[in-house]
Order: structure tokens, then C-alpha cells, then sequence
């Protein structure tokens, strides 16, 4: 059992630190908080599973394909839906929930509300210490990592990503200094929905895909970004692992530990609040100028 | 005969004088005489739910948009004030008459403790955070169905009164008298502060405001009367289950809130009265029932990029002008104020209006 733990933790700690890295760069570069984050990732699921089972492209040329349309799509939502209203932070916000709504209503009119698997993308399993990992879950966290540390290296080693942290410190300021703020806004939710959508691509065959398969992820994601500190990459790494850690404990030691699982990691988040307001490692508040 | 000739003055001088006035009139007569009029059961119960989701979304505009404390787990409130009532007048036996006041206490003391919890957060980390109150309540209802009911929820309750005109006229009657108590509130000393929280607490607490005992205040005024729509509704639709309490509920309420415009406790109520028999009507046609949540989505987004601020406000804009001079209100056709008599010029009139609304 204690090895179960270990490898779930794991496993959806790495699916979580994908979503919660870029909801938290959108909300840090833009100020937008994207409830249609994890619908993205949802989308990104039934294009995934559309391209493999209806027209039976590769994996790999099916995962490429899914990750570039919905990143394509973010943008055009992007520019037709939120930048006209961006000064509007009330309607920015519920902008994004109908977007959500409206991906959500729209896989279940075109696919209905049934559950549908997509096969593993590697068979088999490996034998560690005498518990069964599959294939599939081990690819889960080797693209996570390799992800994350992309992640790290394209916001702090490139020009691009320095531009994106300057933005994110200061948006005035960095406009002064003559960084285009609104391309960097554009890159940043290119970027972030990407992670969202090679989330949900190598994730699908461990979940199932559904309309509504969005809104567990979705709390769970601001349940991380909150805990970890909105802004902060570490903390959304080290968040997704405490969460995604008391879940699996949640989930095999406890009685009723299915229904209990949000609620345990939401009180864990409630807990942390209290003690550290800004989160883990969230910089403190200051007046907005 | 006097106070009649006084009414009529009254009226004219205080209610027609205003296009927006004469409209919440209008409204409201209509409101009350439509069953009359016009008593098909169908139409009565899909307006007896927008009356009580009215209250809810009224009760959301208070905390949110007046205190600034943008709520994402509003639910929370409605549905401990459902479950309260529910499980107390099955349970203990008494009259649903008593209960859902009973409802409305226990969400007072659910907004007083998710107040408390926020008090030391802000702007998108409390939003952030509001929305897990209403999922770990889920949690813990499904995790322990002998006292819940689990998925089904708490049913076989009794409705307050038997029959759809008079089940219309209770809630209808309510929804009035709760809306416009919160609207005399936001409009009193109490409303002023909050306002002044929402846009500066340090300055606010500088001013000598304990902002924090506001908070909560605010926190549970705003559930109760959340709680006591909740209990409503459970006691109207005879069973209150776990759809009181999910995400969809909580966002839902954002929406009606935002859409109609925050901060003016007659702007959701405006949104609800819109859009929710708007999604049932669209729910009535067999292929646009499946698609009902779609076009409300789109036609949301669609009035929001022409009016950012919400629908009321934008129409108000339309049929109302400041007057320059004395900052009060005019209808737009008027040439002078119509109290200190300073002309209107169009021009000057919408420099104010900017300045107004900053």
C-alpha cells in the first residue's frame, strides 16, 4: 500500500504541477484567472482521443496535433473573447467561466455525456520493489518532468521567459522598459495551455474522457496554485505534490476515502491559509498601486 | 383622500420623475399581478424558483460586489441553509415555518466561520479559497449518507403553503421584502463602509472602521439571507440534495451577479429574472434542450463584450444622465435638472458620467 502511495502521489502530482504551473503564469502575466484552464485540458483529451480512435494517427503525430490545435484555440479565445473586456476584471472572470461552459456543453453535444477510455499509449507494466508500475503512468511523470524542467528553462534562461518574469513583477514598469506586454500576455497563455493540453494528452489513458472531466482538476489546480502562493513556480510544484500526496493517503487508508479526497486536500489548503495567508511560498501582500 | 392626493405627489415627484424608478414600479405591480392575470402553473413555478434565486444572487451582491469579497463558494450558504431546514423540520418534526429561519441561522453561522476564514486573504486568493467551503461540505455530505442521504439528498418535506399561486405569492412576497431590506442596507451608513473596504481597506481602517468585525458581519448577513432562499427552495421543490452545494451553483451566481451588474443588489436580480426563464424557456424546445447551457454561455459572453460593466448599469446609462451641478439624477430627454435647474448638455453630462463612475 505504501507504495501504491508513493507511485499515485507521484503520478498526479506531476499531472497537477502541469495545470497549476500555468494557471499560475497566466494569473501572474495577465492577471486572468482562467477557470478555462482545465477546460482546455479537457479539450486537448478529445482531440487526443478523436485523432487516435476515429482517425487512427500515430500517438505521437495525435499528441503533437492535439497539443498545437488547442494552444491555437487558447489564442483565438484569447483575442476574440478576453481582450476586448481585459480592462474589466469582473467580466474577464466569468468570460472565462462561460468559455468553460462552453467547451463543456459542446463535447457534450458533439461525443454525449458517456465515459470513453483511450488505450494506453505504452502496454505493460515494470516490477519495482514488488509493486506493479505501468508503462503509462511511468510516461505520465517523465513527460511531467521533462515539462517542468522546460518550464524552468525557458523562463529563466531565455529572453523570452525573462520578459515574462519582468512582466509578472512589475506590468507597468516593464512596459516602460519597452516590453510589448500584450504579446507577452499572448505568449504566456500559448505556454500555459500548452502545459494544460500535454497534460491532459498523456493523462487520458489513465482517466477516462467526459464532458465534465474538467471540474475536479479544476479545484484541485486552484487548491494547489493557493497553497503554493499564486505566482510562485516552486510553490506550485511543491503544492501539486502535498496535494496530490494527500489524496493517495486519503484515498487508501481511509473508509469512504473516495468522496473524501477533495475534502481532505481542500481542508489541508484551508489550514495553510490560516497560518500563511499568502501561501507556501507566495510573496506577501502589498498594496496595489 | 388627502393621503391619496399625497401618494400620487409622491409618486410622481419621487418614482415617474426617473425612467429607471418608473421601471422597478412597473416591475414590481407586474410581479404581483400576474397571477391574476395570468395563473398557468407552468409559467408560476418557473417564476416562483427565479423569485428565490433572486434572493440568493441579491445575497451575493451584498458580500461580493458591495464589500469586495468576490465569493466563489456562495453555494456553501444556500445549500447549509437547505440542508439545515430540511434535516431539522424532518428530523426534530417541526413546522417548515420555523425551520427555514432555522436554515437561515445555520448559513449565518456558515458565512460567520468561511468569514473568519478569510479574513486575512484577498482579491483572487479569498475567491480562490471561497470555492472549496462548498466542495469539502460535498465531501463530508457524501461521506456520510445515513445522516445526508448522500446523492439523493434529504427528501419528503412539506411545502409551506399548498398551491402554485399561493407558493408563487410567498416566495414572490419574500424575494421583494428580502431584496429590498438588502437594498436599504447597502444604502445606509452600514453600505457605506463597506464600500469603503472594497476600495481601500488600509485606508478604511486608518479612518478608525474596524473592517474585520464589518467583514464578518457582512459575511453573515449576506449567508442568511443566502441560507434563507436555500431553505426555500428545499421547502419548494420538497427535497434539498447535493446539487445545492456544486460547483455549477456557486459559479452560477457569479455569473447572474456580474452580468447584471455588481454592486447595485438590483442588477442580479435584473440578471436572474432574465436569464433563468430565459434557460428554461430554451430548455422547453426538445433540440434546443440539450443545448440550453451552451447559448446561455454564449449569450452571456456576447453582452458582456458590448456592456463589461453588466446590463443594468449600461441601460441606466442609456435612459439617465447626471446633472453636472448637483450630481443628481435625470432622465436623458431632460434639458434642465430637474432640481437646481442647471441645463444638461449632452457633452457635459457625459464627461460626468465618466467621472462618476470611476
Amino acid at each position: 500500500m505504501l507504495q501504491d502511495i508513493l507511485v499515485t502521489g507521484l503520478v498526479n502530482g506531476g499531472v497537477y504541477a502541469l495545470l497549476a504551473i500555468g494557471f499560475s503564469l497566466i494569473f501572474g502575466v495577465a492577471r486572468i484567472v482562467n477557470i478555462a484552464h482545465t477546460a482546455f485540458y479537457m479539450l486537448a483529451a478529445y482531440c487526443f482521443y478523436t485523432l487516435l480512435t476515429r482517425f487512427n494517427v500515430g500517438f505521437a503525430l495525435a499528441g503533437v496535433l492535439s497539443v498545437l490545435g488547442v494552444t491555437l484555440l487558447s489564442l483565438v479565445c484569447y483575442r476574440l473573447v478576453i481582450e476586448p473586456v481585459r480592462e474589466h476584471e469582473s467580466a474577464v472572470l466569468i468570460s472565462t467561466i462561460a468559455l468553460g461552459l462552453i467547451f463543456q456543453e459542446l463535447m457534450l453535444a458533439a461525443y454525449g455525456g458517456n465515459f470513453l477510455g483511450v488505450p494506453s499509449t505504452i502496454e505493460g507494466v515494470m516490477r519495482v520493489g514488488g509493486v506493479s508500475i505501468p508503462y503509462q503512468r511511468l510516461l505520465i511523470l517523465a513527460v511531467a518532468a521533462v515539462m517542468l524542467i522546460a518550464t524552468w528553462f525557458f523562463l529563466y534562461r531565455t529572453r523570452v521567459g525573462l520578459a515574462i518574469r519582468a512582466t509578472a513583477n512589475d506590468l507597468e514598469v516593464a512596459n516602460l522598459m519597452g516590453m510589448n506586454v500584450h504579446r507577452m500576455a499572448m505568449v504566456t497563455v500559448a505556454f500555459s495551455v500548452g502545459l494544460a493540453a500535454i497534460a491532459g494528452v498523456v493523462a487520458t489513458p489513465v482517466t477516462a474522457v467526459h464532458p465534465f472531466m474538467w471540474l475536479d482538476p479544476l479545484v484541485t489546480m486552484l487548491a494547489i496554485v493557493v497553497l503554493g502562493g499564486l505566482g510562485s513556480l516552486k510553490g506550485s510544484i511543491i503544492g501539486a505534490l502535498i496535494i496530490a500526496y494527500v489524496e493517495a493517503i486519503t484515498v487508501f487508508t481511509l473508509p469512504e476515502g473516495a468522496h473524501l479526497k477533495g475534502a481532505v486536500a481542500l481542508g489541508i489548503m484551508v489550514a495553510v491559509l490560516l497560518a500563511r495567508p499568502e501561501g507556501l511560498f507566495g510573496v506577501a501582500f502589498e498594496e496595489e498601486r | 383622500m388627502y393621503l391619496l392626493r399625497r401618494a400620487w405627489a409622491e409618486m410622481r415627484n419621487e418614482i415617474l420623475v426617473l425612467p429607471s424608478r418608473t421601471l422597478v414600479l412597473v416591475w414590481v405591480v407586474g410581479l404581483l399581478l400576474l397571477p391574476l392575470a395570468y395563473d398557468d402553473a407552468y409559467v408560476l413555478r418557473i417564476l416562483t424558483m427565479t423569485c428565490i434565486f433572486a434572493i440568493f444572487a441579491a445575497s451575493w451582491d451584498l458580500l461580493a460586489g458591495y464589500t469586495g469579497q468576490v465569493n466563489f463558494g456562495h453555494a456553501l450558504f444556500f445549500g447549509a441553509g437547505a440542508y439545515g431546514s430540511a434535516l431539522a423540520s424532518l428530523k426534530l418534526g417541526v413546522s417548515p415555518w420555523l425551520t427555514i429561519w432555522l436554515g437561515a441561522a445555520v448559513a449565518a453561522l456558515f458565512g460567520y466561520l468561511s468569514g473568519y476564514l478569510c479574513l486575512r486573504l484577498r482579491g483572487s486568493y479569498l475567491s480562490l479559497a471561497t470555492l472549496a467551503f462548498p466542495l469539502i461540505g460535498l465531501g463530508l455530505l457524501f461521506a456520510f449518507p445515513d445522516f445526508s442521504g448522500g446523492e439523493l439528498g434529504v427528501s419528503g418535506l412539506q411545502r409551506l403553503i399548498v398551491g402554485p399561486t399561493a407558493n408563487y405569492y410567498l416566495a414572490c412576497v419574500s424575494m421583494l421584502v428580502v431584496v429590498f431590506g438588502l437594498w436599504l442596507i447597502a444604502d445606509s451608513r452600514f453600505g457605506i463602509v463597506l464600500h469603503a473596504i472594497r476600495d481601500d481597506e488600509v485606508a478604511a481602517r486608518a479612518s478608525g472602521i474596524n473592517t474585520p468585525r464589518y467583514k464578518l458581519a457582512v459575511f453573515a448577513l449576506s449567508a442568511a439571507a443566502a441560507g434563507f432562499s436555500g431553505a426555500l427552495l428545499a421547502h419548494y421543490l420538497r427535497v434539498a440534495g447535493p446539487s445545492t452545494l456544486e460547483v455549477a451553483l456557486s459559479f452560477q451566481v457569479v455569473i447572474w451577479g456580474i452580468f447584471g451588474g455588481v454592486a447595485t443588489i438590483y442588477g442580479p436580480v435584473v440578471a436572474v429574472f432574465i436569464l433563468y426563464p430565459l434557460t428554461e424557456w430554451l430548455g422547453s424546445f426538445r433540440h434546443f434542450g440539450e443545448l440550453r447551457l451552451l447559448i446561455f454561455a454564449v449569450i452571456v459572453l456576447l453582452v458582456l463584450l458590448f456592456m463589461p460593466r453588466g446590463l443594468t448599469p449600461w441601460v441606466r446609462d442609456r435612459v439617465e444622465a447626471q446633472c453636472p451641478r448637483c450630481k443628481q439624477r435625470n432622465s436623458v430627454w431632460r434639458k434642465i435638472c430637474r432640481l437646481c435647474g442647471a441645463p444638461l448638455q449632452a457633452q457635459v453630462a457625459r464627461a460626468e458620467r465618466l467621472v462618476g463612475h470611476q
